[in-house]
């Protein structure tokens, strides 16, 4: 690991103006960070310590939802009792994240911007295209793991658990940074490869998120977060989904499905909401929004699985967030 | 002393899954464990004597050796799987503050990503790794294979002088094509296949090394201390007598710690060159990279039995990669006689570093291959699995474990037609064998000291590597000479006691105790004579029980332990044993029932309970024994479900060198596990370290083929696999 000076803003205006600093990174729970820079893969010069910063470690209940420091840990939102009876597939999500000494430690923040887990990105000696090399090894090579859903050039999934269910009950992160403070939807701060190679999100060099802000669901919205791994302690998801439904009167008024480990965002899958939105929900309506999350999948050699894996996955969401079985 | 009489015996002996008899010389002493009805510590649960200090951190491991002035080693590494080394240029390195040594003159060519190149000592591991990006290495890369099958191709670059496929040659007894071509007969073809697998201990390679004039001390994390003092001491160039090799803990070796290893002899030079004591201790990533694996295997089988479910015929073909050199090959057929057989198997070259014993090598993949063949045939045959085997397995003791096991699992409750049951997620049964040798040999050389204060000491130059032998060195002591285990001070894990064998192919226990109870035999004797005189009896009327010495002669006089050695005079007792082959038998049996569930949705497997049954002979410590017995299921689940080492095509790097997606399974992921110990009557040690590892795949995969009607053949049986064979992808 290279050398590096370590900072602690006292305030979100000083810790911005260090992270407008050359080869600076910003630091909260480490998981994610700590590991890339003892890889090699990342090697800043500075870091700034998020964690010395007041006031951002707190879950405040506002009349219109929910206002969600950015260094709450996954722990502090799995055991939320208003997250768990309100926003459940957040907590269900936060809670199927890695380990419970990470979950400690880790930060909601940190789980949304954290770098995928691609094999050919994570070595330090592969050149790979979102590294600045001219070719994404997945394509030719071991890509099991990879994207089902993507535009190209780069195949990654997004390695958030947090960020389909955020994203499924309508979040926006508030983003601080030298020229002032923006509010962007969830939906909108994820990106596609094809538009941002490098990255996977819309924050600039200096910038960090502050606060996640969820509103509140409406009467009769019930939401789940189903991760199938393959083992169970400790691992990414193959296939996640994230479905929050509003049902009344027997019939879904709307709904928000948002898909992890097949793309490389949280995909939100507009066919699988259509596929419900005034509808009963029962086997057979929750079967075609599972057919219906597959639409745009064109898997790679080797992740062809994925598509019957996230049709079940969707089609047990959708159940269970209905109060049904599969 | 007399001369000992001695007798020449035949035995079998076990070393990495190869059996091979030989005569060998022995004292020819009467001696018998006894009834363990009559035990106060063998054949009970023993807590480990080092248990406390393992979980307070008071044990100290080769990672905990802290010196006065010590440096921190860092090994570069090939980042290519095959290249010319042109040139090394590490002056930036040896400029750099705090770099004491440097050494470059390894090799040039590299054969293997993780090959070292080069090494540096320095007062910082951060200092060390930062040397280590100033080492300039001109590369000239290399044509490279990783893979057994692309590697068999004529058109694939040669990794050897003499080509990449070696082996090959036929090994046939009776008439295979006859058998197959009757007409009673029914046969079964396939391909089954096994990745390579990495050990994965807990504490990774590496040593201390410290130099006192030309004395070399060495800290090891090893299953071999005289094997590493040996290779040493060879590669140094100086007398064994002046390397002392200590391992008092370590955390696991399961075959790939034997030796030094480059690291060992690196680390020594360091010190030397550095005149400073050196810890080299190895990454996750090293050791994934070069610390050995298990090889991996693909068997295409024809096996044949009659319409009665007699096995007939056997007819294999096999090939698997142990790197440049290494053999994949495995026992085949596996457990079940047959009397027409085929087997031919190659080894084939590739760019992927030397293999290394892994825990039973061989026998799981066997199991897996041999196992899986045998469900699919009855399966044909219309015949219950469990009936197969009882019909075509001679082995008493498996006989009678099956049986056990059968009751145990619920075997009724088994899909009669495999795939039968209905529902999203599907319940299955299955089972499998296992073989062992598990018998000791010669040559350990126990002492064991009373003193006149009454402390006892017992001696050993072998090491503990997790499956508790100093707890029954001491417990065998104790039980000889009626202590309790906390009185004997068990001192292994240093060359400068009595020599002992390494601790591989499950001998450990066969070797080492059948030597320290004669070793304590030899000390009870001596005590016994000692005070008999003041106790008016012939010894044979003494006893040793509960801490005291108690003589039953008419009327009974006892003496307190610490009264009784204070009769021995100033040099108290000092005898040391040997091995006695009356103490030890070989040969263990086992057999394992599993119950799966599987998604049929998601292809997720879900392993509900094991039943291992387990044969080892005379058991010295119930505790130690079951715990052996849960890691090799632990182990071998993993290897049914997830472990699989993964390499580039494209760039001949490994994919998975961390613990992150080469898998392994933790405790979410672990099904209720029934040890069920076969109390087999022959009164002898053998050892049980292998053993249970080896039909856990095998019986998992039968129960996702009883679940789901449809055969994985490969492992590890991922959801994608589970997915494939049921033709949902």
């Amino acid at each position: 690991m290279r050398a590096f000076v370590y900072h602690q803003p006292k305030t979100v205006a000083e810790a911005v103006r260090l992270l407008a600093q050359r080869d600076t990174l910003a630091i909260a729970g480490g998981q994610d960070l700590l590991g890339a820079m003892k890889d090699g893969l990342l090697e800043p010069a500075h870091l700034v310590n998020l964690k010395s910063l007041p006031g951002m470690r707190e879950i405040r209940e506002t009349g219109s939802g929910l206002q969600i420091g950015v260094l709450v840990t996954l722990t502090e939102i799995a055991e939320h009792p208003v997250i768990r009876r309100d926003y459940t597939c957040l907590a269900e999500a936060a809670e199927a994240v890695a380990t419970p000494q990470i979950r400690n430690v880790g930060t909601i923040g940190g789980n949304l911007c954290q770098r995928p887990r691609c094999w050919y990105f994570r070595d330090p000696h592969v050149n790979c295209l979102k590294k600045g090399g001219d070719q994404c090894y997945a394509v030719r090579g071991d890509n099991r793991y990879h994207a089902i859903i993507s535009p190209g050039p780069c195949y990654i999934v997004h390695p958030s658990d947090c960020a389909p269910a955020l994203l499924a009950l309508g979040a926006s992160v508030t983003i601080a940074g030298a020229r002032g403070t923006r509010n962007v939807a969830l939906r909108n701060f994820f990106q596609m490869p094809d538009k941002n190679l490098r990255g996977e999100n819309v924050l600039q060099p200096g910038e960090v998120i502050t606060q996640i802000t969820v509103p509140k669901p409406k009467a009769g919205t019930r939401s789940v977060y189903v991760k199938v791994r393959e083992k169970d302690s400790f691992d990414w998801a193959l296939v996640s989904a994230a479905v929050v439904l509003q049902v009344s009167g027997g019939v879904c008024r709307a709904a928000s499905v948002v898909l992890g480990g097949v793309a490389p965002v949280p995909y939100e899958s507009a066919e699988a909401g259509k596929a419900l939105v005034g509808k009963a929900v029962n086997q057979q309506t929750a079967a075609a929004a599972g057919k219906a999350a597959t639409t745009n999948a064109t898997p790679l050699e080797m992740n062809g699985y994925k598509v019957p894996m996230l049709e079940a996955v969707v089609k047990r969401a959708v159940l269970a967030a209905a109060g049904l079985t599969g | 002393m007399p001369q000992q009489r001695t007798k020449r015996i035949k035995t079998t002996i076990t070393v990495n899954g190869e059996t091979q008899e030989v005569e060998i010389e022995v004292p020819d002493i009467e001696a018998a464990w006894g009834d363990p009805a009559n035990m106060r510590w063998l054949g009970k649960r023993i807590p480990r004597v080092d248990g406390a200090d393992k979980v307070t951190g008071r044990a100290k491991y080769t990672y905990d050796i802290q010196l006065p002035g010590m440096l921190y080693a860092k090994i570069l590494r090939s980042p290519y799987p095959h290249a010319r080394i042109r040139s090394i240029d590490a002056s930036e390195a040896e400029k750099l503050p705090g770099v004491k040594a440097v050494i470059t003159d390894l090799t040039r060519e590299v054969n293997y990503v993780g090959e070292e190149v080069a090494a540096v000592a320095a007062v910082s591991e951060e200092i060390a790794r930062d040397a280590l990006k100033r080492i300039k290495v001109d590369y000239e890369p290399l044509p490279f294979v990783v893979d057994p099958e692309t590697a068999r191709e004529p058109s694939a670059p040669r990794v050897t002088q003499q080509g990449n496929v070696r082996g090959g040659n036929p090994q046939e007894r009776g008439d295979v094509d006859s058998a197959l071509s009757r007409s009673d007969v029914v046969v079964h073809e396939a391909t089954y296949s096994v990745p390579p697998r990495s050990h994965c201990c807990l504490e990774p390679h590496g040593l201390v090394c410290q130099w006192q004039g030309d004395k070399l001390i060495a800290w090891a994390s090893t299953q071999g201390i005289f094997s590493v003092r040996d290779e040493l001491a060879g590669a140094l160039g100086i007398p064994q007598g002046n390397v002392r090799v200590i391992c008092e803990h370590m955390g696991g070796g399961f075959g790939s710690k034997f030796g030094a290893g480059v690291e060992g002899v690196l680390c020594a030079r360091l010190a030397k060159m550095a005149n400073a004591p050196v810890k080299l201790m190895l990454e996750r990533e090293e050791e994934q990279l070069a610390s050995g694996y298990g090889p991996g295997v693909t068997a295409k089988v024809k096996i044949a039995a009659t319409r009665d479910g007699q096995l007939i015929a056997w007819d294999s073909e096999t090939h698997g990669t142990g790197g440049l050199w290494g053999s994949a090959s495995v026992p085949l057929p596996y457990i079940y006689p047959v009397a027409n057989v085929r087997t031919r198997h190659f080894d084939i070259s590739t760019n992927i570093g030397a293999s290394a014993a892994l825990r039973a090598p061989g026998h799981p993949q066997a199991s897996f291959i041999m196992e899986s063949a045998m469900d699919d045939l009855a399966h044909k045959l219309g015949i219950d699995p469990l009936e197969f085997r009882l019909k075509n397995d001679p082995n008493r003791v498996r006989q009678a474990e099956y049986r056990l096991g059968a009751e145990r699992i619920g075997w009724q409750r088994r899909n009669r037609v495999a795939g039968e049951g209905r529902g999203t997620v599907r319940r299955g049964l299955g089972m499998a064998s296992a073989v062992w040798g598990g018998g000791g040999g010669a040559g350990s050389r126990p002492t064991v000291r009373i003193a006149p204060d009454g402390s006892v000491e017992v001696r050993l130059g072998t090491q503990d590597l997790g499956t508790g032998t100093r707890t029954y060195v001491a417990a065998i002591v104790a039980e000889e000479l009626g202590l309790d285990v906390k009185q004997v001070k068990a001192l292994i894990g240093d060359t400068d006691y009595g020599y002992s064998g390494a601790s591989g192919g499950s001998t450990t226990a066969a070797s080492v105790a059948p030597a320290v109870k004669m070793a304590a035999m030899g000390a009870k004797e001596r005590l016994l004579a000692a005070v008999s005189q003041r106790l008016q009896a012939n010894p044979a009327n003494i006893v040793l029980a509960d801490g005291k010495v108690i003589a039953r002669n008419g009327v009974e006089r006892s003496l307190t332990w610490k009264q009784a050695c204070a009769l021995l005079g100033k040099e108290g007792i000092e005898v040391q044993g040997e091995w006695n082959p009356n103490l030890q038998g070989s040969g263990v049996a086992g057999c394992q029932f599993a119950e799966v569930e599987v998604d049929t949705e998601t292809g997720k497997v879900r392993v509900v309970k094991i039943v291992a049954v387990q044969d080892c002979g005379l058991v010295i410590n119930q505790l130690a024994v079951e715990s052996q017995v849960y890691g090799g299921v632990i182990q071998g689940l993993a290897m049914a479900l997830h472990e699989q080492r993964l390499y580039d095509e494209q760039t001949g790097r490994m994919l998975n060198p961390n613990l992150e997606e080469y898998k392994l399974p933790g405790s979410l992921d672990m099904p209720e596990i029934d040890v069920v110990l076969y109390d087999n009557p022959t009164g002898r040690v053998s050892g049980v370290g292998e053993p249970p590892v080896i039909p856990t795949a095998a019986a998992i995969g039968n129960a996702v083929f009883n679940a789901i009607g449809k055969r994985v053949h490969s492992l590890p049986i991922t959801p994608a696999k589970v997915l494939e064979a049921l033709g949902k992808v």
